[in-house]
């Protein structure tokens, strides 16, 4: 089978990122132009190097281009602000996109949890970093028992946040948020992010708190997050858990909702550590490699389904 | 001849920080009361937000007694003469909340980063001015950069359009040269105002405010009783009557301040604000001060040091936000994984 011809939109830390994993895995996706707005950014000069074309006017110029006609796929490694400008674009073309910017113009996938939700989908969405590192533990404790409201702190290093990330925060909480409630299963999310920057960089942290019923069984809630952690490292080894989840009865700790109501129930807490590949940046980047990994896995699938004939066309 | 010296804005934190130090627990009636005497008392700002500001109710942070739109909307009620204000952390609260607390009668956002993140508060500056706000913007952990980078980042600020940036001394680590440095840095660098905000971690809380005043701070924070996170902050009674000795003009009143510290604050510290030992290690090794309380209840359902906590997670170098890893950090050295440093923290670099 040949593989798919991809563009990857946006020559920053992710699309680089995702542009190194492409090339080494040399499988069922093939990154046949990059596309950027700086031709000097080092994005677009790996690209090069690596005999992709590039573009550095933007999606505009790419699909003036013949090669436009030959594109399968398109991942969105620019901004909530551009993807929402780019996604009429290309679903014009057909062209099926992986959008790895928080602007959730399609449905939400988490490969570990509903990488099938992606079958019928033009457009699909990757959440965000903090989202692919929590939502699967929300799902493994929502599978056990339901999760009421579940919480996450995702942190990162400085240096591994460029501009994009930075200029959207706020659409980072909200996109999380939903995210843990659409794809986890939470009734309720928060989402919360620090940057952190300290040297040497710190690694990737995530923890998630989940809320369930009062009695909720320990071992099965433990043992579930550990199968689920184990299922997300097959394609980011550097996913674990820093320690065992801590899952304790909130009712001792005598705390109150705003509104007056007493919080009951089983309070999970786990704490996690996302190493990163050492892919395009060093291995604290934990953020970028869970979400560039989580994009070819979402990639290679749709791959899988092109060559079965079973892809409906977008 | 030098002119006469120009009065400083001095905006109370003790129905914000001080929501730290009882773990976001004021009644509507208690915070009611505060904000009142302190509008008599003629204090120009008056901030009211969860202890990590708008959207900080939380499993990692705590959960206010009541709810935000409550609070804001009780206090407004009763101000005469003070201009209210909340704060907000980008990546904990959000725009959103921003609008709501306007919509509530919110006049002054205070915009938090860490002190080499200005970058992430630009949306929030702007949707702040957008709205019609004044905006001040913190820089928070001012200890642990050189003053020549803080001065970097509040540019970054004031060229998104606040109207004030503070050096926010977090973890009360500043030494008083420091402070003076850092002030008069910002002082000299922007246009727009430059503020003071600390702890008194290191027993300097009172003391760094004045040399921030003279160093030409234009608004300085404190709180009654020294109401905040980890040692409390400046005590704004004590500032009062410092600056009416030092001759500087404040339309503040003393002797309401200190009936209001006195017979509202201080009865409500369950916890002493005080620099005891837990406190001090928080300035000692440059730890976030609303780590306190979340570390002595570690210590507790861990069965470790509080102190090993607080310089672990000074040592690890936590910014303000990381309470999550106050667990991590406990449960390292419940076994044995972090070894309890008994010698001097790192010096703050």
């Amino acid at each position: 089978m040949s593989p798919l011809r991809v563009a990857i939109l946006g020559s920053g830390h992710i699309g680089t990122d995702l542009l190194a994993k492409i090339h080494r895995r040399q499988g069922a996706l093939q990154v046949v132009a990059m596309v950027g707005i700086d031709p000097e950014s080092a994005g677009l000069s790996r690209a090069r190097s690596l005999g992709v074309r590039t573009f550095h006017q933007g999606l505009v110029q790419l699909l003036a281009d013949p090669l436009a006609a030959e594109l399968d796929l398109c991942f969105d490694a620019t901004s909530a602000k551009a993807h929402l400008h780019h996604a009429p674009l290309l679903a014009e073309r057909g062209v099926r996109v992986v959008d790895l910017t928080p602007a959730a113009v399609g449905p939400y996938v988490v490969p570990a949890v509903n990488l099938h939700a992606l079958r019928e989908a033009p457009n699909v969405n990757m959440v965000t970093c903090g989202g692919q590192a929590t939502v699967p533990i929300v799902h493994a404790v929502h599978r056990v028992s339901p999760v009421r409201y579940a919480e996450i702190v995702a942190t990162i290093a400085s240096r591994s946040a460029g501009p994009g990330t930075r200029a959207n925060i706020d659409e980072f909480t909200r996109t999380t948020a939903r995210g843990l409630e659409v794809v986890g299963g939470a009734r309720r999310g928060k989402a919360i992010i620090i940057l952190n920057p300290a040297e040497p960089p710190i690694t990737m942290r995530d923890t998630v708190y989940c809320l369930c019923e009062p009695g909720a069984d320990p071992q099965a809630i433990r043992a579930s997050i550990r199968r689920m952690v184990d299922e997300v490292a097959a394609f980011v080894p550097g996913y674990r858990l820093s320690q065992d989840p801590v899952v304790e009865d909130v009712a001792a700790r005598g705390l109150r909702e705003p509104s007056g109501e007493p919080i009951q129930g089983t309070l999970v807490t786990t704490l996690l550590s996302v190493e990163g590949a050492g892919d395009h940046l060093p291995s604290y980047a934990g953020n970028l490699d869970i979400m560039t990994s989580a994009a070819v896995a979402v990639g290679e699938r749709l791959a899988s389904f092109a060559s079965s004939g079973l892809e409906g066309a977008p | 001849m030098t002119a006469p010296p120009k009065r400083v804005l001095l905006q109370d934190c003790t129905l914000r920080d001080g929501m730290h130090a009882i773990g976001h627990q004021y009644t509507l009636e208690q915070m009611v009361g505060i904000a009142a005497a302190l509008d008599r008392a003629r204090i120009d700002l008056i901030e009211v937000s969860h202890g990590d500001g708008l959207g900080g109710n939380s499993f990692v942070y705590g959960f206010s007694r009541e709810t935000e739109e409550a609070y804001l909307s009780a206090v407004r009620q009763v101000l005469t003469y003070s201009r209210l204000a909340a704060l907000l952390l980008p990546g904990i609260g959000t725009i959103e909340d921003m609008k709501r607390a306007r919509a509530l009668g919110v006049d002054t956002i205070r915009i938090a980063t860490h002190c080499t993140e200005a970058d992430v508060s630009k949306q929030h500056v702007q949707a702040g001015r957008d709205l019609g706000m004044d905006v001040a913007c913190f820089l928070m952990m001012a200890h642990s950069v050189p003053t020549q980078r803080l001065v970097e980042e509040a540019r970054k600020m004031a060229s998104y359009g606040a109207h004030c940036v503070y050096v926010t001394d977090s973890a009360g680590a500043l030494l008083m040269s420091e402070a003076r440095e850092r002030v008069d840095a910002l002082k000299q660098a922007l246009d727009c105002e430059v503020g003071f905000h600390n702890h008194n971690n290191l027993g300097l809380g009172v003391a760094n405010s004045l040399v921030a005043i003279e160093a030409g701070a234009d608004r300085v924070d404190g709180s009654l009783a020294g109401m905040g996170a980890g040692a409390g902050n400046c005590a704004l009674e004590v500032l009062v009557a410092v600056m009416q000795r030092r001759g500087l003009p404040t339309q503040a009143e003393l002797y309401p301040l200190i009936d209001a510290a006195d017979r509202l604050v201080r009865p409500l510290q369950r916890r002493p604000v005080q620099t005891d030992g837990n406190a001090l290690m928080l300035g000692f090794a440059g730890v976030y001060s609303s780590f306190l309380i979340h570390a002595e209840r570690a210590s507790v359902q861990f069965g470790v040091d509080a102190r090993d906590i607080l310089v672990e997670l000074g040592r690890r170098r936590m910014v303000g936000g990381q309470e999550d890893m106050i667990v991590d950090v406990a449960l390292d050295l419940a076994k044995g994984r972090a070894t309890p440093d008994k010698e001097s923290p790192d010096e703050p670099v």
